[in-house]
């Protein structure tokens, strides 16, 4: 049966007990450093918080979900298996992990904490599914966004662990997050380093018509007009020229992003388990917008009501959204 | 939210520059008062600022008569108004129409989402105004209610004026 939890981000430890207060199940988080995705200027949790964001949440009812999604380079695992180990005496509920080092690690020294497959391992069939489960453990898989709803409901038949789907934010699709063009600009690696177009790296230039320039590493990657909505500065939605598209196009992706609050009832037949709200580099603002619109349409739906969502387009990326690959493999 | 910025040169508007530095004198023991008691309250800002914490920051809400300069150095403090034509070199400018600004200091607004909608600009060294969002962000509670408990009904009293005069 699906148990329909709220997945939610928390980049602060203020915004952990935001979550928190606005419904969430659970509150996915990291520390500062390279162990997680969002390794970002500010962001993230010291140890200290850590213990204490858990005392919060505990005390509430929901869990912490500790991502350590990101790839030790060859050689230097301490940091990742240090996380793990202060995770695990902080008391977090689950690890989030992409890599299957870490993921040996912690089944072995921690096995009586949960292991999550990260979105980041990208395994999207019940044969690599299966085989982090009979390997690791693994209690759930996060799975990438470039599955139907038909396909996730065939899966969920095929493995023995509960599946988390992203319902709402970023639509990051370079393998599931497992991005190599901000590595190829500005050396840092979003799959190492944790860190997607580092800020450090990004400029924007305001024109005097209006418009507005973004570069990363001193590449245009995108020109705004005046009136035109604005994306990430990353490379995967950046707007170029090619010999045969003077005209500048979105070469893999544009900027929008994923909300998939009109499918939750159809979501939720397929027997996904836990939603997920990507986010953690997001304000306080949108975690308790988005959080408490999907706590009552959950709650609504559970409670045989029809949900109806609050609009969340001010939101989205570009003020853009879409279903993506959910609704239809046509989408791209 | 309307996107477009009140652009008008300030210059041209006669008498601007005299506004702007009376307006700076009649603010100025405000906004120090106010940074003092934000850090002595709020310790954990300066950890999430790192090395920004020397970084000059140059917030500018374009519809009023001055922008504000910003050093959130914990040893040395500077917040202050300045007209427009005497601003510092900035490590990075803000720039939104003011009750924005509020809100997102407050956490009220999302910071992504005024910057796509356009109606929030930024400039300079993009590492410095994402460490100043998200240190802002982890502060529970709302500054500009803070700030107004400090003055009083009469703060209380201008900040509802002010909100009430910016309907969002």
């Amino acid at each position: 049966m699906s148990l329909a939890e709220l997945i939610c981000p928390a980049g602060t430890p203020a915004a952990l007990r935001t979550a928190v207060d606005a419904g969430a199940d659970a509150v996915y988080c990291g520390f500062q450093d390279a162990t997680n995705a969002r390794n970002f200027p500010g962001l993230n949790f010291t140890p200290d918080e850590l213990a204490a964001s858990v005392a919060y949440a505990h005390d509430k009812g929901a869990k912490v979900l500790l991502a350590l999604n990101t790839y030790p380079p060859a050689g230097k695992v301490d940091l990742w298996r240090q996380a793990a180990d202060t995770g695990a005496r902080l008391g977090v509920d689950a690890f989030i992990v992409a890599d299957m080092g870490v993921a040996d690690y912690i089944a072995r020294t921690h096995p009586q904490v949960r292991l999550h497959l990260s979105v980041q391992a990208a395994a999207s069939s019940p044969e690599a599914i299966r085989y982090y489960c009979e390997n690791f453990g693994v209690k759930r898989v996060v799975l990438p966004r470039i599955l139907t709803i038909p396909e996730i409901r065939e899966i969920r038949k095929e493995i023995p662990c509960e599946i988390e789907t992203f319902i709402f934010g970023n639509h990051g699709l370079m393998v599931e997050g497992r991005c190599s063009l901000t590595n190829y600009l500005t050396g840092q690696s979003t799959n190492m380093d944790g860190v997607c177009s580092p800020a450090s790296d990004v400029e924007y230039r305001r024109h005097d018509d209006g418009s507005m320039s973004s570069q990363l590493a001193g590449f245009t990657i995108d020109c705004f007009g005046s009136d035109e909505k604005a994306g990430y500065p990353t490379i995967c939605k950046g707007r170029y020229t090619a010999p045969h598209r003077t005209e500048g196009y979105y070469a893999f992706e544009e900027p929008i992003s994923l909300n998939l609050s009109r499918l939750l009832p159809e979501l939720i037949a397929a027997g996904v388990h836990a939603f997920k709200i990507e986010g953690r580099q997001r304000s306080k603002s949108y975690v308790r917008g988005v959080v408490s619109a999907f706590r009552q349409a959950v709650d609504d739906i559970r409670a045989g009501r029809e949900a109806n969502i609050a609009d969340l387009v001010a939101l989205t990326e570009g003020q853009k959204q879409t279903q993506g690959a959910f609704e239809t493999k046509k989408w791209r | 939210m309307n996107s477009s910025h009140d652009t008008l040169p300030r210059a041209a508007i006669p008498g601007a520059s005299v506004i702007a530095r009376l307006s700076c004198m009649v603010v100025q023991p405000v906004l120090s008062r106010v940074v003092r008691r934000i850090a002595e309250r709020h310790p954990s800002l300066f950890a999430r600022l790192g090395p920004h914490q020397g970084t000059d920051f140059v917030i500018d809400p374009v519809e009023l008569p001055f922008a504000l300069h910003l050093r959130p150095d914990p040893e040395a403090l500077v917040f202050r108004a300045v007209p427009r034509d005497a601003l510092p070199a900035a490590g990075a400018t803000i720039r939104g129409k003011f009750m924005l600004l509020l809100e997102l200091v407050d956490s009220e607004e999302d910071g992504d989402a005024a910057f796509f909608s356009r109606d929030l600009d930024v400039t300079g060294d993009t590492e410095a105004v994402v460490r100043l969002r998200n240190a802002l962000d982890d502060v529970d509670g709302s500054i500009a209610e803070e700030t107004a408990e400090m003055f009083g009904p009469p703060g209380r009293a201008i900040l509802a004026r002010l909100r009430r005069a910016y309907p969002t």
